[in-house]
């Protein structure tokens, strides 16, 4: 997996500010499993994309401070949005995604024949 | 001759890049020099009644969290983030794991009895009323 830069115009945002997630990325004999921080979002504001070997993740991320004086600001809120170009066979249709304590687990399934298939050898 | 000296060249390049992809990611949002390797990042906000400091702290486990108020005037936070219990082959690696603390002085003295916190979507937010002595008090001004 490799990350793609991508130019800010061809993305697709609700505001102006937009943030790469901190990701892990894990393979396992079965599946590709994704971890994206994603603090302040809704499991509903969050799109996943595969197309093509091509991971989208787009999270959008309300304002949260209305009506408040900042009077030390360390860091802005904004969209989230990172793609990445998969190698792995991913089975589109079994990819599934939970959202607990703003971080997003993404499970990226192989698909069957790419599961390594132990073949026996057979003696005489 | 320059041929013997390329790979060591490009593992500086390479060490070089390591180290400033660390930088990087110390400091991931802010992009503020004077922050790199402090965690979490805080915002301190205000309205008439309250200080509001917040932090974005995805994945923590809430028994680890403790949040406190030193005094009047000083909150700490701090906590830890567990590794990842998934086995499997490494692809990427930038969340960060393992524990923080950090204390914040606060710009005006609250009430500590009062102070209260919630964590939601992996964002902190720590409500602390203002010491009476610190509201803005409107001044009635009379006429003769």
């Amino acid at each position: 997996m490799t990350t793609q830069a991508t130019p800010l115009a061809t993305r697709e945002t609700t505001r102006e500010i937009v943030f790469t997630p901190r990701v892990d990325i894990l393979e396992k004999e079965d599946e590709l499993v994704v971890l994206a921080d994603l603090p302040g979002v809704k499991a509903d504001d969050v799109e996943v994309k595969f197309e093509r070997g091509e991971l989208t993740l787009h999270a959008k991320c309300s304002p949260r401070w209305t009506g408040r004086r900042g009077l030390q600001t360390e860091y802005g809120i904004g969209d989230f949005w990172r793609t990445f170009t998969v190698s792995e066979e991913i089975d589109s249709t079994k990819i599934s995604a939970e959202l607990r304590n703003g971080v997003l687990t993404l499970h990226l399934p192989k698909i069957e024949q790419v599961k390594p298939r132990k073949i026996a050898v057979k003696g005489e | 001759m320059l041929a013997r000296w390329a790979p060591l060249v490009n593992e500086f390049e390479r060490v070089r890049r390591e180290m400033d992809r660390m930088w990087e990611a110390l400091d991931p949002r802010s992009g503020r020099p004077g922050l790199a390797g402090t965690y979490p990042l805080l915002n301190v906000m205000e309205d008439d009644e309250r200080l509001y400091v917040e932090a974005e702290l995805p994945g923590i486990d809430l028994n680890k969290l403790n949040v406190t108020v030193l005094s009047t005037n000083e909150l700490s936070i701090e906590g830890e983030r567990r590794p990842v219990e998934i086995a499997g082959t490494w692809h990427r690696q930038e969340r960060g794991v393992g524990q923080f603390k950090r204390v914040v002085n606060l710009p005006v003295p609250v009430d500590a009895e009062k102070v209260e916190a919630r964590y939601e979507q992996g964002v902190l937010t720590v409500v602390l009323p203002k010491s009476q002595l610190a509201k803005p008090r409107q001044i009635a001004v009379k006429a003769e």
